[in-house]
């Protein structure tokens, strides 16, 4: 959208609401709204990736070193990768305000 | 020339003359004729359309919006039950904004279950967002269908239209019908031009959800875009009575002028009302019929002009209001007549539910105020009476 969402009036949406504009959901960051966030503990983790791989959000990504972080723009801090990380590299913190 | 057809045919051979190219259909009495009919016509080559074999209707108008939204000119038909399972999607396609076309074969609602006719299933349709007409007789439904897409089509309505028609009482008569010719509803109709459609060299996304920074003006946008079809429905009207002969409009009047009694009615119900006050005439009486041949968007300038100085109005209703003061047609009409600070001596009956007969007496009972005594039950003040329950 050319412009923020609480900006349009009425008169301006397309028919149907359409969305004229390919791929621009990018431009929504969904992570807002967490709690908590994943905090990784690299001296625990033994790179097995399952957190990568647990993740619904597809939001942990693979750093240069070949340990894992989460892109906190669309985390949603759920906790699935610290409950499925074996080790418990993973420990999810309160969000502060 | 008018040719003798059962009107379920006639309205399948409407919606090929419309040269429709999606149709996704499910049986259900008494529509089953429709799209029998329909999926020969497809299956014998003489239209060029897909024919989605659907398992509900459900499924049935959820390919519909999948057709709509590539361009296609879509048409559909359900009743009674497939109507409801259809519910959720009727918000969508209306919400979408897409021209899809339904005929609804108007049949009362499970349970106790009935395939025979009234107006429970387009009644608990009504807000859905549609655009709703309703047809009188055979020739009604043809032309209706007719208009229905190019009402649809119009870019400033694109919204999805309702074609009603009574279960038994219309789908399975024969009636004398005239049926347009191709090259006149091709000169009427043109081909479907979609403001936006589903196509991989242009993508658009269609059908994303709305923040609540944002639901409140898309519904506002639908809502002025049903409103303002009122206008194009009629000139869409007009134009189809200059060029095939037959004028309709959104609220029709029989012998209104001379009575201080009219009732209103929707659908088939009125040739009935037509024949009682006939025979009141006869008698020197005088009454008149309201016949709203369109009910979404509500004509309410129209209703009003003719309703505002009679004395008495008894709203017809084929549907039982369930706990509801009176009947969806009397609330809307007494919420015109409201926000026009008029009271008026209104009366609202329910009548042929599920398919019992209304003959042309109950309606003179009605006008000659005997119409409640005949009942053996008693009946409650000021709320909606039912004719002819036993008691
Ligand atoms: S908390 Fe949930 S959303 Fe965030 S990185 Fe872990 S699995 Fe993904
Ligand atoms: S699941 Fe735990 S151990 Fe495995 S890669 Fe992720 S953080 Fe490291």
């Amino acid at each position: 959208m050319a412009k923020p969402m609480e900006e349009y009036k009425w008169h301006e949406l397309n028919v149907g609401c359409v969305i004229e504009e390919v791929g621009n959901a990018r431009e929504y960051k969904t992570g807002d709204w967490r709690s908590f966030k994943p905090v990784w503990n690299n001296e625990k983790c033994i790179k097995c990736g399952l957190c990568w791989l647990y993740c619904p959000d597809a939001t942990v990504f693979k750093t240069n070193e070949g340990f894992y972080l989460s892109n906190l723009d669309y985390c949603k801090g759920c906790g699935i990768c610290a409950k499925e990380c074996k080790p418990g590299a993973i420990k999810m913190v309160e969000e502060g305000r | 020339m008018k040719k003798g057809i059962e009107v379920s045919i006639a309205a399948s051979i409407a919606a090929k003359l419309a040269r429709v190219e999606a149709i996704a259909a499910y049986p259900i009495t008494p529509q089953t004729h429709i799209v029998e009919h329909l999926a020969e016509i497809v299956a014998n080559g003489e239209l060029d359309a897909v024919y989605i074999n659907v398992e509900s209707e459900h499924s049935a108008m959820s390919a519909c919006c999948g057709s709509s939204a590539t361009g296609a000119r879509t048409f559909t038909s359900t009743s009674a039950q497939g109507l409801e399972l259809m519910h959720e999607i009727l918000f969508i396609a209306s919400g979408m904004r897409f021209p899809i076309v339904m005929a609804t074969v108007n049949r009362a609602l499970s349970s106790p279950l009935s395939i025979w006719g009234d107006h429970s299933d387009v009644m608990a349709a009504r807000d859905t967002g549609w655009i709703m007409l309703f047809c009188e007789n055979g020739q009604e439904v043809v032309d209706m269908i007719i208009m229905a897409f190019r009402i649809a089509e119009d870019r400033g309505v694109l919204l999805p239209v309702m074609v009603n028609l009574d279960g038994f009482s219309l789908s399975h008569v024969i009636e004398p019908i005239e049926l347009p010719s191709q090259m006149m509803v091709d000169k009427f109709l043109p081909p479907y031009s979609p403001l936006y459609t589903l196509h991989p060299n242009k993508p658009v996304t269609m059908g994303a959800y709305a923040m609540p920074e944002l639901y409140t003006e898309a519904k506002y946008a639908q809502e002025m875009a049903i409103i303002n079809s009122k206008e194009i429905i009629k000139n869409v009207m007009d134009e189809f009575g200059k060029q095939f002969g037959r004028q309709y409009k959104p609220v029709e009047t029989y012998n209104t002028e001379n009575a201080d009694f009219v009732f209103v009615a929707l659908g088939s119900i009125g040739e009935n009302i037509k024949t009682a006050i006939d025979e009141l005439k006869g008698e020197g009486k005088n009454a008149g019929l309201v016949q709203l041949r369109l009910f979404r968007p509500f004509p309410s300038e129209e209703l009003f002009s003719v309703l505002k100085d009679k004395k008495r109005v008894a709203v017809i209703e084929r549907v039982m209001p369930a706990g509801a003061p009176n009947g969806p047609l009397f609330q809307e009409i007494s919420s015109v007549m409201c926000t026009n600070s008029l009271l008026m001596h209104m009366e609202n009956y329910i009548v042929g539910l599920g398919g019992r007969d209304v003959l042309p007496e109950s309606f003179i009972d009605i006008f000659n105020g005997t119409a409640c005594e005949k009942s053996t039950v008693p009946i409650r003040d000021k709320n909606f009476k039912v004719i002819g329950v036993r008691g």
